[in-house]
């Protein structure tokens, strides 16, 4: 006999989890109260400004001159931190060595430092007068209050996020994969190029996101280092901070919006690039 | 042909292996039989290049291998987990070990491509080398494995337990598969299992291990009927001991109207084409198992019956280990 029951049509997939409503539940409301309500406000605020008052202070020639200049940076400092940090999870995994654990917390302490100590000792060195700025001086290079010091300063709080996101999957990857390859008769050039990387870039890209994303908001160790000349080494959030001290709440408001668009915008892309990876390899 | 000449290994105070001589005629395929920790699949690790012994050496064709490293050996491993590039579509895993060549070595693009599907034929994979491991079956992603070793043309195919990790009925027919395919291809194989059915049913010679030593190396049929020790007696085939010290196969026993043996029967139940019947010795309450033709009548629980043994074995102390 067939079976009476019909399934009630829903639009979630059917699970034997339970507590599926209430966990989504308290996910959206805990999201809602710390992330989307907030977001919202900036939505809210720019909106009563008007679109012309928004474009004006929002697309202003110095705001882009900041915006240009955050995600640069924020970009270049990502890129750096991609390699390098690579380089330290590598160590941090595939070696035994005294002092590991050291290293090894040493690399979160930019998630610990208050990020203007963090930037007060930055321009120490890098000031032309600095320890390492005074031998670049000569040679015509100039780090800090110019771009590149911004982009060091990015690089030191962008550093974990590679090294925690690439650590675990290196650490995962087995042993047989390169074991296979060398009696495939590969090199450890080729190993690492065709079958480590490949594995490992997932979590790299992960990695350079979460440091993009980081970089594209910093602020604390950013300013000492940077000089702050308007058009120049002014970051966007700085703009914010000095249109607040204006009280000009609403051009504030316009350049937030701006950014989080814009942040959204490269974060969703690099989301679905990785989801769409991920179908791929069928996993 | 392969000889393994006095190898001995050690994992820091460990012995893995105690000089181990073996000799391997191309065209064979060998099972290196044993529980875990007999250290059959450093053996096998030792062999391919992948792990280096401390004594002893091994020969390829009369040439000493010992200091070559795994990649110059050209030796097809497939690997327990088959350790298959997920990244790489099923034709570049197979591809793989022609196209990581130099490049005067490194046949044409068209070749290569030619020789990965040739391969995914052998392995019945045709028109699935666009797919990635992650999509495939247990079973299929078992034979890339296999197709990737054999690309590079191997004059020794090495497998670890090959079929640990699939199921019952697809183990079965990739086993005979898989002898099939070491005959057609005139492979000469060594694979690593701790199943002595498998082991019996597949290769020419089984090699059995036991503590980092070879307690025997024998056909088939010698290591199940002619058991050089108490071990090889117990690990391939089952064997009751009996508290006199003799060895006895559950279908060497039968059950006589008088005998000085008496059997108390727990249980009784089919398995395969006869009775097994489970008891205790009367006296002494050891276990005993015993095979009886399924034309036959078995006893009734909680019968006490004779038993007599019909070929029995003893081991000398050394056999005894």
């Amino acid at each position: 006999m067939p079976s009476m029951t019909t399934r009630k049509t829903t639009w979630r997939a059917p699970s034997v989890l339970p507590g599926f409503g209430l966990t989504f539940g308290f996910s959206l409301a805990w999201l809602s109260l710390i992330v989307l309500i907030p977001l919202s406000m900036l939505f809210i605020k720019s909106a009563g400004m008007g679109w012309q008052a928004f474009v004006d202070v929002g697309f202003s020639e110095r705001a882009l001159t900041a915006y240009r200049l955050s995600f640069g940076t924020a970009l270049a400092a990502a890129f750096v931190n991609a390699v390098f940090g690579l380089l330290v999870a590598w160590v941090l995994v595939r070696y035994a060595f005294p002092g590991k654990r050291v290293i090894s917390a040493l690399v979160d302490l930019p998630f610990a430092l208050p990020t203007a100590v963090a930037g007060i000792a930055l321009t120490a060195l890098y000031a032309p007068s600095g320890w390492v700025g005074q031998y670049l001086d000569p040679l015509g290079i100039k780090v800090a209050f110019t771009p590149i010091g911004i982009t060091v300063a990015l690089v030191f709080i962008g550093l974990p996020f590679v090294v925690r996101s690439v650590e675990p999957v290196l650490a995962d990857l087995g042993k047989d994969v390169e074991e296979a390859a060398a009696t495939l008769g590969a090199g450890r050039a080729q190993t690492f190029a065709r079958v480590i990387f490949p594995a490992i870039l997932p979590a790299l890209f992960t990695g350079f996101a979460l440091a993009f994303a980081r970089g594209v908001g910093e602020y604390g160790s950013v300013i000492f280092i940077s000089g702050n000349m308007p058009g120049k080494t002014e970051i966007a959030p700085l703009l914010i901070v000095t249109q607040l001290e204006q009280y000009n709440y609403d051009g504030a408001t316009a350049i937030a919006m701006v950014m989080m668009l814009v942040s959204f915008a490269v974060l969703f892309t690099l989301n679905a690039v990785q989801s769409i990876r991920r179908r791929r390899l069928g996993a | 042909m392969i000889r393994v000449e006095n190898i001995t290994k050690r994992f820091g105070n460990y012995p893995a292996l105690h000089g181990i001589d073996l000799e391997i005629q191309a065209g064979e395929f060998i099972a290196l039989l044993g529980p875990s920790g007999s250290g059959k699949t450093t053996l096998l690790r030792i062999i391919a290049g992948l792990e280096f012994q401390d004594e002893g050496h091994v020969h390829f064709n009369g040439e000493d291998v010992s200091d070559i490293p795994v990649g110059k050996r050209n030796v097809g491993f497939v690997f327990q987990q088959y350790a298959l590039f997920r990244h790489m579509t099923v034709a570049d895993n197979i591809a793989f070990g022609l196209t990581v060549r130099k490049a005067r070595n490194r046949p044409p693009k068209a070749e290569i491509k030619a020789r990965a599907q040739e391969l995914l034929r052998v392995v019945q994979l045709e028109g699935l080398g666009d797919r990635y491991p992650g999509q495939l079956s247990g079973g299929q992603r078992q034979r890339v494995a296999l197709a990737r070793a054999l690309a590079i043309e191997p004059s020794l195919l090495l497998l670890d337990e090959p079929f640990g990790a699939l199921d019952a009925k697809v183990r079965k027919d990739l086993r005979r598969w898989l002898r099939d395919l070491h005959k057609q291809m005139g492979l000469t194989s060594i694979f690593v299992t701790h199943d002595q059915e498998e082991a019996l049913e597949l290769a020419d010679r089984v090699v059995v291990m036991d503590h980092g030593r070879i307690d025997q190396i024998g056909t088939p049929e010698q290591v199940y009927m002619e058991p050089a020790t108490a071990f090889v007696s117990h690990f391939v085939g089952e064997t009751n001991r009996l508290p006199d010290g003799r060895h006895i196969r559950p279908h060497d026993i039968e059950i006589v109207a008088e005998g000085r043996d008496r059997v108390m029967v727990d249980n009784v139940f089919r398995k395969g084409g006869s009775w097994r019947v489970e008891g205790r010795l009367h006296e002494t309450g050891t276990i005993v198992e015993i095979d009886i033709d399924s034309h036959d009548t078995p006893p009734a629980v909680g019968e006490t019956v004779a038993i007599a043994a019909k070929r029995a074995r003893i081991f000398s102390a050394a056999e005894q280990r």
